[in-house]
């Protein structure tokens, strides 16, 4: 059993003494074959007996009161089992962040398509022909379904809110003084998660235990908040997450879980629950349009004296939990005056929640075309503009940074994407630009324990609940085992997302790699000390490499210093004192070429290319695709992404991935990603830093900053879509 | 999706006389049963019958089978050879899966994407006659902007079907009634008016069987240019099928259609006559992109179609005529 508080930068891991060499290779997926071959069952493949299955019946309002169900003619329907309507045991929508429990359905209706019931059936079929089947009947009242018009009522964060608003001398009179100051708007639409998986999830009970077989990226938050819901003890409830379709924050207790626990419960059967996508935009949180009023006030070189990102943004009511927009921006760049404030406007729209990156994807595209504009006013290299504004603390603490490589990023970035040679130029009827951009992302630490068994056969087993979206931990986690004993990937078996393990982070906040693999390495350190006893050699004497120890002169197999008795050990990892001391967070430097069509102003993508610095990288292949699929999320946000919602009833009028536009592969150009490497002491002690949210940081910024050197036209409301080109055009 | 009766049609005979809804590649009736948009009580399924081939016609056209997939038109060595414009159009449609599946005829019949046709939730003319068109007012960035009516602002969906009004192909269909009608293009689709639920000529229980191709225009250079908001899966904001043939200096032959700015792929015969006959110009062009947005009305978002349809056709015209 080893704990390890981050109270100060850890002393050293068996793990930096291994000599096994994978630690960081570019490993293809342990679980790939399992994935393409479709032996990996996903929450809602698990075929168990006597299961039945129940569709969610909604309401078709934005705001009002549910008057009348007819649930007769459901009822009525061949296979239909149960139609469960206007009953306070179910849920009204997926519960957002900070909320300890679902909302119980109490006949009020606060956004478009929130969830009133659920039909059970024989099939599939039927329970869907029968929830379509149950007429609702509502009294409609006025709603309020757009941010602006929320913002009469809108309230700061609340006491005790991650992001709390953040004023440091005089911006107003900065601007007012400075040599160049650029005072801008910029908003970014609603958008959603969009993972390929939908949500749902197979409830089973036996007697009062609950076992839900679902896609839920952490545990740690889940549990409690099903248990407060459903009026049973956490420790009642055992969740089942192995492989998780993409979560990016959006697969935490939705509503499906409780529909399926509750109807599960009363039927004595196992029910199995799966929103349907327009479901998963109306009833499941995504992310706010934010508002956002870039203010940068700089000297005649450059340098800046203040900044300011100060953003509107909405919630539904009842919920107080809020996109955090200037999080990328606060310790970012140097100036004494600072104003980083968010309000939020009550609405009656869906609610929103964690989605990829909450506050930088958003806010960092909004800060980072400003950056832009400036360095143009000023007729500076946007790189060199950067470079001028590098702080040498964080400039809202005074906390030194954990780590630190931004400029590094931009000159490595900048040699390999030839940013010195970029060539604004016309190809026939493309006008073709060149953009650059800052990437940030704050760094966490999450509470995580794992167990790890060396049995007498030589290998390891890897134990904790924590999840795997596609992002790769299996392998990662394999990775750092086998370095830290000397096997190689094949010995060590991961296994995860079974809530019976020891708790571990959970994926989320970019935080799920550094913390479950600190976890996995403290516990090989107390796995290496058992070895060490029973060499009769001190830990750093030893040198573990293919499945031996060697101390000495001697070179002996792993499972002979075991024995009979596997050697258990768990590894717990806390937040400490360093998420205080340091600042810390990764960052960037993300590059584009775009092509804008002079004729109708459609924009494609030619080029990305990312220089970042993560901390140490666990595996290059793993992490190169993160980077890449978090550039072509930023991609997305600043050409194609955008919720329209129906200004009248507050509906999702794109409801499907038809129209709900993510990037598809033509979109998708050359993109390359690179990391500098530092491991980083003070972060955690495996030393590497979040990478999942980063691409995305912007990403965005460097298409639209690409898309204005194209064409000289700069949209600051995102997406960038031919419309909005179309009047800035040449004349044809 | 309600309960249906199924059945299987071994001769187009068969399929017609059975009286039901056809389904074959079934990439937008499926959907559209899974959200009770379309409800229909029985399907036949012709998707076995005999009408997958391309064929030469003696008149050195093309009949093309009905259940010839897109991705198979589109490949077809004839089509590109021949009708690039069609070839270019299929290709720009969908996705490579939904080509492989999505058949002639069913093109040809495929359905609005409108938002609010497909919400139950909403009124729409078009799925529930006299419910009323909630698209007006509401959000309808891709919406139409010629052809439309009080009732109903859909835009038809297409791209083949654009290529096809440009190359003036002819719809075979056999009736109930055993007859066999070859309908142009250009009179197989209605415009909304007052009954927006009727889009084609076709009488209940019509099968198309055959789509005929004339003779290809010898010396027309062909462009099928669609202007979407991704470079793939995504419907067209405007396309424009076009073939023009420049004679001595002069515009010979010009048939133009459009996507994505009306109820029906539209084909305005006083635009084509703008240019007949005349030297190519930007200024030519320029009035005949005044004569094809004569009548155009925006709804709002989707007011940016009227400059984008007309830079499109001076673009386009450029490139033909050069």
């Amino acid at each position: 059993m080893t704990e390890y508080r981050m109270d100060e930068a850890h002393a050293g891991l068996a793990l930096d003494r291994g000599v096994q060499g994978i630690l960081g290779r570019p490993l293809d997926r342990i679980d790939g074959p399992a994935k393409v071959t479709g032996a990996a069952r996903y929450a809602l493949e698990h075929r168990l007996e006597h299961l039945v299955w129940g569709v969610a019946i909604t309401a078709p309002v934005g705001k009002g009161r549910v008057v009348a169900f007819d649930t007769a003619n459901a009822e009525a329907m061949p296979g239909v089992l149960a139609i469960y309507a206007g009953d306070e045991a179910l849920p009204r929508q997926t519960p957002v962040f900070g909320q300890d429990r679902a909302q119980p359905y109490d006949g009020t209706i606060d956004s478009w398509g929130e969830i009133v019931g659920v039909a059970i059936a024989e099939s599939f079929e039927a329970a869907r022909a029968a929830a379509r089947a149950v007429i609702v009947t509502c009294a409609t009242e006025d709603g309020i379904f757009a941010t602006r018009d929320g913002e009469g009522d809108a309230f700061g964060p609340p006491e005790g809110a991650l992001l709390p608003n953040i004023v440091k001398g005089d911006l107003d009179r900065a601007m007012a003084e400075a040599a160049v100051a650029l005072d801008v708007d910029y908003s970014t639409p609603r958008q959603v998660h969009a993972a390929m998986e939908p949500h749902g999830t197979i409830a089973e009970w036996h007697g009062d235990k609950l076992t839900l077989r679902c896609s839920m990226q952490i545990f740690r938050q889940a549990r409690p908040v099903l248990a407060n819901s459903l009026g049973i003890a956490p420790e009642d409830i055992r969740l089942i997450s192995p492989f998780i379709g993409g979560g990016f924050g959006g697969k935490n207790v939705s509503a499906d879980a409780l529909l399926a626990a509750v109807a599960a419960k009363r039927l004595g059967r196992p029910v199995k629950v799966a929103l349907a996508r327009a479901q998963i935009f109306h009833a499941c949180y995504g992310r706010s349009d934010t508002y956002q009023r870039i203010r940068l006030a700089a000297d005649a070189q450059g340098r800046l004296i203040g900044y300011g990102q100060d953003s509107l943004v909405s919630q539904k009511v009842g919920a107080n939990s809020f996109e955090p927009v200037p999080l990328g921006a606060i310790a970012l760049y140097r100036g004494e005056h600072r104003s980083f404030t968010t309000r939020v406007a009550p609405v009656n729209l869906v609610a929103h929640g964690p989605v990829r990156a909450p506050g930088e994807a958003v806010g960092m595209i909004a800060l980072e075309c400003a950056m832009d504009e400036l360095a143009r006013e000023l007729g500076l290299d946007p790189i060199e503009l950067r470079r001028r504004n590098e702080p040498e603390r964080d400039p809202t603490t005074g906390r030194p940074f954990s780590s630190r490589r931004l400029i590094e990023c931009f000159d490595e970035g900048a040699r390999r994407f030839g940013w010195d040679r970029r060539e604004r130029r016309r190809e026939g009827e493309w006008l073709v630009g060149h953009g650059v951009a800052t990437a940030a992302r704050v760094n966490f630490l999450a509470d995580s324990s794992a167990r790890v068994t060396l049995t007498g056969e030589g290998r390891a087993i890897v134990e904790t609940d924590m999840t795997d979206l596609g992002t790769g931990t299996y392998t990662i986690l394999a990775q750092v085992a086998g370095e830290a004993l000397g096997l190689p990937v094949e010995s060590v078996d991961v296994r995860l997302g079974d809530s019976d393990f020891p708790t571990g982070a959970g994926s989320g906040g970019s935080f799920g790699a550094a913390s479950s693999a600190s976890s996995v390495a403290l516990a090989c350190d107390d796995i290496v000390r058992s070895l060490a006893a029973a060499m009769g050699a001190t830990p750093e004497e030893m040198t573990l490499k293919d499945g031996h120890v060697i101390a000495g002169n001697r070179r002996v197999p792993l499972g002979d210093l075991v024995g009979d008795t596997p050697i258990v050990a768990i590894g717990t990892i806390h937040p400490g004192a360093n998420n205080r001391r340091f600042s810390q967070a990764a960052h960037g430097a993300q590059f584009c070429e775009a092509w804008v069509n002079a004729v109708t102003g459609e924009v494609r993508v030619k080029r990305m290319l990312g220089v970042f610095d993560c901390g140490r990288i666990l595996n290059h292949k793993t992490a190169r695709s993160q980077a890449i699929g978090g550039m072509i999320w930023g991609l997305g946000y600043a050409l194609h992404e955008e919720v329209h919602i129906d200004p009248r009833t507050g509906a999702i009028a794109n409801r499907d991935f038809g129209e709900y536009h993510i990037p598809t592969n033509a979109d998708v150009p050359q993109i390359e990603a690179w990391f500098v490497e530092e491991v980083d002491r003070h972060a955690n002690p495996v030393g590497a830093k979040g990478i999942g949210e980063l691409g995305i940081s912007g990403a965005g910024a460097a298409v639209a900053n690409a898309v204005f050197d194209a064409c000289g036209v700069r949209v600051r409301d995102m997406p960038i879509t031919p419309d909005k080109l179309l009047m800035g055009l040449p004349p044809i | 999706m309600r309960a249906f009766d199924f059945t299987r049609a071994d001769s187009p005979q068969a399929a017609v006389a059975a009286g039901g809804r056809f389904i074959a590649g079934g990439t937008n009736l499926i959907d559209l049963m899974r959200l009770e948009v379309e409800t229909p009580e029985r399907l036949i399924d012709i998707s076995r019958l005999d009408l997958a081939r391309i064929e030469d016609r003696a008149d050195g056209g093309l009949t093309i089978g009905a259940l010839v997939p897109n991705s198979d038109l589109a490949a077809d060595r004839r089509v590109i050879e021949r009708y690039e414009v069609l070839s270019r159009a299929l290709l720009a449609g969908a996705s490579g899966q939904l080509r492989n599946k999505a058949t002639t005829g069913g093109n040809l019949l495929q359905r609005t994407r409108c938002y609010y046709f497909y919400d139950t939730a909403a009124s729409c003319n078009k799925r529930s006659p006299g419910a009323g068109c909630d698209a007006r007012g509401g959000f309808n960035r891709i919406h139409a902007v010629l052809g439309t009516s009080d009732d109903c602002i859909a835009t038809h969906p297409g791209d083949m079907p654009v290529a096809m009004q440009a190359l003036d192909a002819v719809i075979v269909t056999l009736t109930p009634g055993g007859a066999c009608r070859r309908l142009p293009i250009a009179d197989f689709y209605r415009l909304p008016g007052n009954t927006p639920q009727i889009e084609t000529v076709l009488e209940p229980g019509e099968l198309i069987t055959h789509v005929e191709l004339p003779p290809p225009v010898a010396g027309a250079r062909h462009l099928y240019r669609k202007v979407r908001d991704r470079a793939s899966y995504a419907f067209a904001l405007v396309s424009l099928a076009a073939l023009v043939k420049v004679t001595d200096g002069r515009i010979a032959h010009a048939a133009l259609a459009f996507g994505g700015l009306a109820p029906r792929p539209w084909r305005d015969p006083a635009v084509e006559a703008a240019l007949i006959g005349r030297e190519p110009s930007v200024e030519v062009f320029a009035a005949a992109a005044d004569i094809l947005l004569g009548e155009a009305r925006g709804s709002g978002h989707n007011d940016f179609k009227m400059p984008l349809a007309r830079r499109v056709l001076i673009a386009a015209l450029r490139d033909l005529t050069q």
